[in-house]
């Protein structure tokens, strides 16, 4: 297993490099977003609308953050992932339309999301669930938020973050899902559990 | 509120303890969203120094080494402070107790801004977020009538990720233990890596479907370390726990040997008829606190 150090923006052949099962480290700017800010996106997008922040290379971060303001400074408290299974719907068209490099989440994403990772050359990573506090110090400073009518974790977050990790290569551009193979192989195995359990076939 | 207004009057006693009441809730919900409950964090180290897979590991050192900065830093340990969800038991020598809702209500949105809570609470489908984490019927209430001179107060702040995997069924009555098993064994494939594992599983059985889910929320309330007093329910929360980690789906769902941590069962009679399943799953955070506020108005934090 490998390790990679990425910083924004990532170019097409750099995103290609690490398989499932490696580990990253991010360096300099990830965008949040969830649910809202995916489909406002694609719908600003597919209007033509500009939206307020560049994806292209970058990292869009599934979280939603805790975040105080102190002064006119915006401070993050805690920002772990959220699910991402959540924004399967959106990402392969955000992928596709908005070009960023890295997806970070927690636990994994579907056919779409992989096949356009593949085509696009994008990679999904898991950071760990629930981490907030870990994921939170590796953020340096909040470089602004927008879309915030739609609520605090629902809003785009700008974070400059150093050496954000580490995090698991779920999903790479060869079309392998770490989270797949997982859930693959607990199928099969279901049966011979539910054997060992007693329960009747 | 005219009897409120009339008691405050007489000697100011309800005035106090409202206050006493407020206090207590938003230090729980501090508490909750901060410390862990000491059952889940030995659960946890049990589960780093056990686990054979390196992706577990590496997960599960990830986990203690955040709960140790959110204690040490004094910060909510997962951005997802839940919707709050109350459990409160009134002693009848407590005396009037229909001051608690909004009494509650005040204390979430007070910390909401202290300590901090993420405001979670939105319209169910307008999705407009109020900002403060109340709402219409938010936070919720589940009223219990006890022994002696006081309330106990439960704070659980229940995070969307494990949440959005509960499940229900009306299973075959006939079937019995098997339909059970097949059904919470099922639910654990389902979820896979979405309620942040390795997880408590709570199985509500019996009574009405209503009621199924009410229990299996209600097993998260149990210790992890205790089983259930019943040995044949104690022994069925064993094989289920031993069945979820032969999955292979392990922390964060990455592979390993704890997909979960503990399982919990509550149980009531049910129809004849009937076999109501409900699967309430909880994240590794597990997070919930209890305060014991006595009439006089002393405090004693339980967890």
């Amino acid at each position: 297993m490998a390790t990679f150090r990425f910083k924004t923006p990532v170019n097409e052949a750099d995103a290609r490099k690490p398989s499932i099962g490696d580990t990253v480290y991010v360096s300099g700017i990830m965008i949040t977003a969830r649910d809202q800010a995916h489909r406002r996106a694609l719908e600003y997008v597919r209007a033509g609308k500009s939206i307020p922040v560049s994806f292209e290379g970058g990292v869009v971060f599934h979280c939603g953050p805790i975040a105080v303001k102190e002064g006119d400074q915006w401070r993050i408290v805690a920002a772990g992932p959220t699910t991402s299974t959540r924004m399967e719907s959106y990402e392969a068209e955000f992928v596709e339309k908005l070009k960023p490099r890295i997806i970070v989440g927690k636990a994994g994403m579907g056919a779409k999301t992989a096949e356009a990772a593949k085509k696009f050359g994008a990679m999904y990573c898991d950071f760990t669930g629930g981490a907030a506090v870990l994921a939170s110090q590796r953020i340096r400073a909040v470089k602004g938020v927008e879309w915030y009518d739609l609520g605090m974790p629902e809003a785009l977050w700008i974070l400059e973050v150093e050496e954000f990790g580490p995090m698991t290569v779920t999903i790479d551009s060869h079309g392998k899902n770490l989270h797949d193979i997982v859930q693959g192989s607990a199928q099969e195995k279901r049966t011979e559990i539910l054997k060992i359990l007693g329960v009747s076939q | 509120m005219l009897v409120l207004k009339e008691l405050r009057l007489h000697g100011g006693f309800l005035l106090e303890i409202e206050e006493t009441v407020e206090k207590a809730a938003v230090e729980i919900l501090r508490r909750a969203v901060i410390y862990l409950p000491k059952d889940v964090k030995e659960a946890l180290n049990d589960a780093y120094e056990n686990e054979t897979s390196e992706a577990g590991k590496t997960q599960l050192k990830a986990i203690i080494d955040n709960i140790n900065l959110g204690e040490s830093g004094k910060t909510p340990i997962c951005q997802d402070t839940g919707v709050i969800l109350f459990y409160v038991t009134v002693g009848k020598d407590f005396g009037d107790a229909s001051f608690i809702p909004a009494v509650l209500r005040a204390a979430v949105r007070k910390a909401t801004v202290e300590v901090p809570l993420r405001p979670n609470a939105v319209h169910p489908l307008t999705r407009k977020n109020s900002g403060d984490n109340t709402g219409t019927n938010m936070p919720y209430i589940n009223w219990d009538i006890g022994d002696g001179d006081y309330i106990e107060l439960t704070a659980m702040p229940k995070g969307a990720g494990s949440e959005n995997m509960s499940s229900f069924a009306m299973l075959t009555p006939g079937e019995g233990a098997s339909a059970l098993k097949r059904f919470v064994i099922d639910q654990v494939i389902r979820a896979g890596a979405q309620p942040c594992p390795p997880t408590i599983i709570g199985v509500g059985v019996g009574g009405s479907a209503d009621i199924a889910l009410k229990l299996a929320k209600k097993a998260l309330f149990r210790p992890i370390s205790v089983r259930h007093p019943e040995p044949d329910i104690a022994d069925l929360e064993k094989v289920l726990l031993r069945g979820i980690n032969m999955t292979g789906i392990g922390p964060m769902g990455l592979g390993g040997t704890f997909t979960s941590l503990g399982v919990n069962i509550e149980y009531a009679y049910c129809h004849t008829a009937s076999l109501p399943v409900g699967v309430n799953m909880q994240c590794w955070a597990a997070r919930r606190a209890t305060a014991r506020i006595h009439r006089d108005g002393t405090v004693e934090m339980i967890s």
